[in-house]
């Protein structure tokens, strides 16, 4: 089983290359000296220092940096509060809708989701802004970080929430000092991809931003309408190496969790 | 008591932005035009209000959807895109899976983690890695020029092969995790023993693992169908202006046409249509979480 066979390497190698090559020659032409995207023409930083000067990209990026931020950590709350209410809560009147609002957003297109959420924020009178992106993205990414959380709620034992009450824990007690514990890394990741999901979206924000809050997917999509240009290469770059940094600490982070869990429960075995 | 609250809070934030939009949605896919939205819509008619918009009743939307042909074509072609290329990604997707869960155990989680990384990064990037790729002048003509295959650059950019192969790009990982999660479970012992029992590797792997892997084929297919359907940034970047998808018709009747009527009749039309692939999927889900149980 753990020799590879030639048609399985070969699988990965192709696979991973498709996965990748893009990146990798998009990552090489932000640093091509020349206006033209696709003919190497020298190395150069310049197009890193032109998107420092350019005040829209960076305005642009703050807006979507503060959105991603209030968003994500708006939807951690309603959406673990959400699973905890879908695992534990038992039955209640309008379950079924309720679990069926929780996975419907993940599915919906996004341009059905923006429309629909714009039309109820003109219907109210409320100005499209920062505002309005930060309701929109923390309804649709609530729902992921429910699921992420719930199927965490759903794999731990039970009995440790029970042993608390038991104890003489108060259910909020219990919460705070059983549950919640136990599903952080659950919750982190969470918020993880709540963060991402909004700095990402596109779509969505074009809906519910105004004229005064671009962010910016809004202004790249806007610039790359036009065709191919070493600037969008150098932000690319930067966005890609901000996630690789990221998702690789996580990983490391996780194992390292992971393998220290495992030790401190062997010790309280062998206690 | 308590738990009440606790339950109203995500409730009533889902009936508020989720459920209240959607009704709004159909509630203007059954309006007139220019008695839409008050100030937005620039042939507004100041005399019309709420009862007009009650008044309105007629379906006409729903009836100009299937009187112009557009509409019509757009819907079909963006099924016919999303069947296609979820084709490909299935096709392209599951050696992968295939490779990483028969990968040795240690690199495993690397190979995952490469697997999840294009996923966190940023969708827009990625398709517009492929606008300088496959231009006229990009890289794969070029490359294609170099070794001699062809003499003239072929135009693909702009064109429905570009949208298939943004798809099937930005997809992939979509169809990877639950295929790969699907064939890690499997028991290698049960393909040793259909060899054993005298099936050839292929037979042993079309009779044993496809059926064994099923589940994730068809969470990884629903997983890629679903969400193309009303895909709007591939084809708006990759596409040309024949290529016909119902989420660019949506935007553009939205944004540059601002018929708003006729977009969220676009949108119930869409929603409806998605109805059956969803409710397949929540099944299929339903039955691989009993299974695990």
């Amino acid at each position: 089983m753990n020799r590879m066979s030639w048609f399985n390497a070969v699988s990965l190698t192709l696979g991973f290359a498709f996965l990748y090559i893009p990146m990798v020659i998009l990552v090489i032409f932000s640093f091509n000296e020349s206006k033209l995207v696709t003919v190497w023409a020298g190395f150069s930083t310049k197009w890193y220092g032109e998107l420092l000067q350019n005040d829209a990209f960076l305005n642009a990026a703050w807006v979507t940096l503060k959105v991603a931020v209030f968003s994500s950590t708006m939807a951690t709350v309603l959406g673990t509060i959400a699973a905890y209410v879908l695992v534990r809560g038992g039955r209640f009147m309008g379950r079924t809708l309720f679990s069926g609002m929780i996975y419907a957003p993940l599915v919906m297109p996004e341009v059905i989701t923006g429309l629909s959420l714009l039309l109820l924020f003109i219907g109210i009178g409320l100005d499209r802004g920062v505002l309005t992106i930060v309701l929109a993205h923390t309804t649709f990414s609530m729902c992921y970080v429910s699921v992420v959380v719930s199927s965490r709620l759903v794999s731990f034992d039970r009995s440790l929430e029970e042993a608390a009450l038991d104890l003489g824990c108060s259910p909020a007690e219990a919460f705070r000092l059983v549950t919640l514990p136990i599903i952080a890394p659950a919750v982190i990741s969470g918020w993880l991809l709540a963060f991402t999901l909004s700095l990402d979206d596109l779509v969505i924000a074009s809906f519910t931003s105004g004229p005064a809050a671009t962010t910016l997917p809004i202004k790249i999509f806007s610039a790359v309408r036009l065709g191919v240009s070493p600037e969008i290469n150098a932000l690319s770059t930067i966005m890609i190496s901000i996630v690789t940094v990221g998702v690789i600490t996580a990983s490391l982070v996780t194992k390292h969790h992971v393998a220290r869990q495992k030790r401190e429960e062997q010790a309280a075995v062998r206690a | 008591m308590r738990r009440y609250f606790l339950i109203a809070i995500p409730y009533v934030w889902l009936v508020a932005l989720f459920l209240v939009p959607f009704a709004i949605v159909f509630k203007i896919s059954l309006s007139d035009y220019a008695v839409s939205i008050p100030p937005y819509v620039p042939r507004f008619d100041p005399e019309a209000g709420i009862g007009a918009l009650i008044d309105a009743l007629d379906f006409e939307n729903f009836i100009w959807l299937t009187e112009d042909d557009l509409y019509w074509k757009a819907y079909l072609s963006s099924l016919k895109i999303a069947l296609i290329s979820t084709f490909f990604t299935l096709l392209a997707g599951y050696p992968i899976a295939y490779g990483m869960a028969r990968a040795p155990e240690e690199w495993r989680p690397t190979l995952m983690m490469l697997v999840i990384l294009p996923f966190w990064t940023s969708f827009l990037i990625r398709v517009y890695a492929w606008m300088g790729i496959l231009s006229n002048e990009g890289f794969l003509n070029q490359f294609l020029m170099w070794i001699g295959v062809i003499s003239e650059p072929l135009t693909i950019l702009n064109t429905n092969s570009a949208v298939y192969i943004g798809i099937v790009y930005t997809y992939l990982p979509f169809m990877i995790l639950p295929v790969y999660s699907a064939l890690e479970r499997l028991d290698g012992s049960l393909i040793e023993a259909a060899e054993d029992l005298g099936c050839s590797r292929l037979t042993a792997f079309w009779l044993v693992t496809i059926p064994m892997s099923k589940n994730g084929i068809i969470a990884g297919c629903f997983l890629v169908f679903i969400p193309v359907l009303g895909e709007f940034v591939i084809p708006s970047l990759l596409g040309g202006s024949d290529t016909l998808m119902i989420g660019k018709v949506l935007w553009e009747e939205f944004f540059s046409n601002r018929d708003w009527p006729v977009a969220s009749a676009v949108a119930v039309v869409l929603l409806l249509l998605l109805i059956i692939p969803i409710v397949l999927f929540q099944r299929n889900q339903q039955k691989q979480q009993e299974a695990d149980q």
